[in-house]
């Protein structure tokens, strides 16, 4: 593979993340749980689907060849995906979502930080962009963290369970493979191993926070970089790439 | 010591736009595009907002670049028709846009003048740490969402005549 491919590769990975757990926060459009949360999570889900557009319209430049923003998103099948699981997951109640979503920007935040100073011009800008927007959506989500975990007996147990769920998917995280490690080794790809740390803290200290117990499971799964997912994701695309699939080049 | 809260500095990505305005060859070009408000709060220009960052011709046409507010700002789309519409409109058909992402969006780039205008839409400005009503000037105000109708939005209410407003949020 020529250098290019190599960072399309990765680029990929980092627009599937943020295609996929947008696709997840826009479902909750009009079932949120009153209005402002409704607006707040179109928002958040907006910005992510931004970011995806920006790491897809990059990895089209790298990839040549008529490649797209939109024949990455609508046109790859669930194994072509690279996303991590913990984003494919199913939306689940509102403790989930918060949970899912807490775990992710508690690592997308120094991710973000350390991407800015990649020697890729291009993903250090795209980083520095979207790391303004990823300290509201922790704020965010420490805060609904705190609210529900400490709050009813109903939304505690909500919260727990939701935890126990996920847990296991957060060392996927911080998974490096080949690829990886040459884009690391060139100063292009973040290491995510040396944020792991700070992610511990962070997550650690808003639990004790919030009066939930840190998970001490020590189950793991992963794959979905390498495209091997769970099966949620297949109907995730089903709904989101549906028309392009009906309608080949569709346009609005 | 003197404080630097009290002395308005320009961040210097601010002054190279500017500069880049001042001196432009093609000063009409800007404004032209003087005419083109952001869709959200009207009263603001594209170039008053930060998201015109330069314009310039060459053999090829215009050159528009624009950064975006947030990276999925719905509204960047209508920003782009609106300038290109104006610039159609003075004559200037053959027109590029280029989206960048560096330096990257923040509202220190507003000016006192920009922020005042805002405050008369009705439209809270980023000010540090004191969020003023921009109905009655209360300091007393209490968020209800940390975001609002926008993603560079969030809501407040005021504790003192009891209505809610928008916050343009400071990144
Ligand atoms: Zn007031």
């Amino acid at each position: 593979m020529s250098d290019n491919a190599h960072i399309a590769k990765y680029v990929l990975r980092l627009a599937d993340d943020a295609l996929v757990l947008g696709h997840r926060l826009s479902e909750w459009t009009s079932r949120a749980p009153f209005l402002e949360e409704d607006l707040a999570l179109t928002n958040v889900a907006l910005d992510f689907v931004g970011r995806a557009r920006m790491y897809y319209q990059y990895a089209a430049e790298l990839t040549g060849g008529g490649a797209t923003e939109d024949t990455f998103a609508y046109t790859r099948d669930a194994r072509e995906f690279s996303n991590l699981l913990l984003c494919e997951l199913p939306r689940g109640d509102f403790a989930f979502s918060v949970v899912r979503q807490f775990l992710y920007d508690a690592f997308a935040l120094p991710f973000l930080r350390e991407l800015k100073g990649s020697s890729d011009q291009r993903l250090a800008g795209i980083a520095a962009k979207a790391e303004k927007e990823s300290t509201y959506h922790l704020r965010r989500g420490k805060e609904w963290v705190l609210r529900l975990g400490d709050g009813t007996t109903e939304s505690h147990q909500r919260m727990r369970q939701a935890l126990d769920e996920l847990w296991g998917y957060t060392h996927e995280l911080f998974e490096v493979d080949a690829l990886e490690e040459a884009l690391i080794a060139e100063g292009i790809a973040v290491d995510p191993r040396t944020i792991r740390d700070e992610w511990q803290q962070t997550v650690t200290s808003v639990l004790i926070q919030a009066t939930l117990p840190v998970p001490e499971s020590s189950w793991s799964v992963q794959g979905g970089r390498t495209g091997y997912h769970t099966e949620s994701l297949g109907y995730l695309l089903a709904e989101l790439q549906f028309m392009q699939r009906a309608y080949p080049g569709l346009r609005w | 010591m003197p404080n630097a809260d009290l002395i308005p500095l320009l961040p210097e990505e601010e002054l190279a736009r500017r500069t880049r305005r001042a001196e432009s060859p093609h000063p009409e070009l800007w404004s032209i595009l003087d005419g083109v408000m952001d869709p959200e709060i009207p009263v603001i220009t594209l170039y008053e907002l930060g998201v015109l960052q330069d314009v310039y011709l060459d053999d090829d046409g215009v050159h528009l670049v624009m950064t975006p507010t947030y990276i999925g700002c719905p509204a960047m789309g209508v920003m782009e028709e609106d300038a290109r519409a104006a610039l159609a409109a003075a004559g200037y058909t053959t027109v590029t846009v280029e989206m960048r992402l560096a330096p990257a969006w923040t509202t220190a780039w507003l000016t006192p003048e920009s922020r005042r205008k805002m405050a008369e839409y009705g439209v809270a400005a980023p000010s540090g740490e004191n969020i003023q009503c921009p109905q009655c000037r209360s300091e007393a105000v209490v968020i209800i969402s940390e975001f609002g109708s926008t993603a560079c939005k969030a809501l407040y209410r005021c504790q003192s005549c009891s209505e809610p407003f928008d916050l343009f949020k400071a990144i």
